[in-house]
């Protein structure tokens, strides 16, 4: 199973790099810097995983003592959640941007933001 | 083993026909819900991959909040495209 | 052509190191030692937090925790900065209101996702959850609430008063750690209690509440930012 989601993630980076690399509109290179996110976070989450473990989390299924037998590895899982928060800051202030930038050209097209090319 | 692989599969495909459909389709709004479509059916894959914080961190803020975000910058900028 | 193809040479490099990484990752059969040591039975009793997440979130890594609510206060503010306007040269535009269904279902469900955000947030130390997520969900009812009605405005001094009394808060939590524990952040300057019962973990409770506070209202803050530039003409 960590295979499968691991190549899920990969892909998703790829499919997310080729959206930005590719796409003329800005709003589009956005969503494509937010799949690429998504697809980071299903590649870490998947290298946290132990065969048959689960959740890091102790109640009656998992004791105190067989803890470092069942779960799975919580660094991961606290670097994901950190990096989920992040990611929704920085792609609303890439909007915010991306408005104001509209604001000021009337356009989203990128090649139209050639002032500093001569 | 067969029964445990299928769903993680099937979710992957999907989550990779979304991505297409984000980066490739013609209409903003419909890009945007297929961008949010991809948190929620990753939220699903960490529930699979024992990480239920991290899933509803996912399905939260990836799919809830930041679609609403790209829905509201998307209706600024209309609304100033309509007032031209 | 020519840069589309320099396009495909980076997207086919980075396959290339892709299916590398995949090829050589074998799976995890046991943890490897820095997740032992987050998992022996000595360190989650010294922490006493049911939640290992939690325990590796505000205790072990609160520094980290800390430069992340830093950076999103950062976004935070800069996306105020930039939306600003003068009240003055903004003239009010009509909005539609509302539908009913919208309206009514509103007000039943909003107060119940703040209940369920709080909840969240005050079981992050037992069951999956914390701050982050908790602040998240009573973002998601404002945002609920400003769909609603959408002339409301955020009392955003409010928010900012919330806000930078929580990160104090969090930030002087974490200097007592260094005076009365073992070091930053160190959550047994309470007394620990029993793993699983709510009172317990010693400081995590205390400062996942601070924690959801600030995200909640820096993400309350963000969009209601966003909401005000909707009604400007």
């Amino acid at each position: 199973m960590e295979y499968i989601s691991m190549i899920t993630g990969f892909l998703l980076v790829l499919l997310g790099l080729w959206g930005v690399l590719t796409q003329k509109n800005i709003i589009k290179i956005i969503i494509g810097f937010s799949i690429f996110d998504t697809g980071l976070h299903i590649v870490l989450v998947s290298i946290a995983y132990l065969r048959g473990g689960t959740a890091p989390v102790i109640d009656k299924a998992v004791k105190v003592t067989e803890a470092i037998e069942k779960v799975v590895d919580p660094v991961p899982h606290a670097l994901v959640l950190t990096a989920i928060v992040i990611g929704l800051g920085v792609t609303a202030l890439m909007l915010v941007y991306a408005l104001k930038l509209y604001q000021n050209k009337k356009t989203l097209e990128v090649q139209s933001f050639n002032d500093l090319k001569w | 083993m067969i029964i445990n692989n299928t769903i993680p599969v099937l979710l992957g495909l999907m989550m990779i026909m979304a991505a297409f459909v984000a980066i490739y389709h013609k209409k903003l709004p419909v890009a945007i819900i297929a961008a949010g479509t991809i948190s929620l059916l990753a939220s699903i894959l960490y529930l699979f991959l024992a990480a239920p914080d991290v899933a509803m961190t996912e399905a939260s803020i990836g799919s809830g909040l930041s679609t609403i975000i790209f829905f509201y910058v998307l209706n600024k900028i209309r609304k100033e495209n309509g007032t031209q | 052509m020519v840069r589309n193809s320099f396009r495909l040479i980076i997207l086919v490099g980075l396959l290339v190191i892709f299916s590398t990484l995949v090829w050589s990752f074998n799976g995890n059969n046991e943890l490897n030692s820095l997740a032992q040591f987050y998992t022996q039975q000595e360190n989650i009793e010294a922490v006493n937090a049911a939640n290992l997440v939690s325990a590796v979130v505000v205790t072990y890594r609160g520094f980290d925790t800390l430069g992340e609510v830093t950076i999103l206060f950062l976004t935070a503010s800069i996306i105020g900065f930039f939306l600003k306007k003068k009240l003055s040269d903004t003239q009010r535009k009509e909005v539609r209101e509302s539908s009913d269904i919208l309206v009514t279902a509103s007000k039943i469900l909003v107060p119940v996702m703040i209940l369920f955000g709080v909840y969240v947030i005050i079981n992050g130390h037992l069951t999956p959850g914390g701050g982050f997520q908790g602040g998240a969900i009573i973002a998601s009812a404002m945002v609920l609430a400003l769909l609603a009605n959408p002339h409301m405005k955020f009392n955003h001094q409010l928010f900012n008063v919330l806000e930078s009394i929580s990160g104090v808060s969090f930030v002087l939590m974490g200097i007592a750690g260094i005076v009365y524990a073992g070091g930053f952040l160190d959550n047994r300057i309470l007394p620990g209690g029993e793993v699983g019962t709510l009172i317990s973990a010693g400081a995590i409770p205390l400062i996942y509440i601070f924690i959801g506070l600030k995200v909640g209202s820096e993400l309350s803050n963000i969009v209601g930012n966003l909401q005000v530039t909707q009604n400007e003409q």
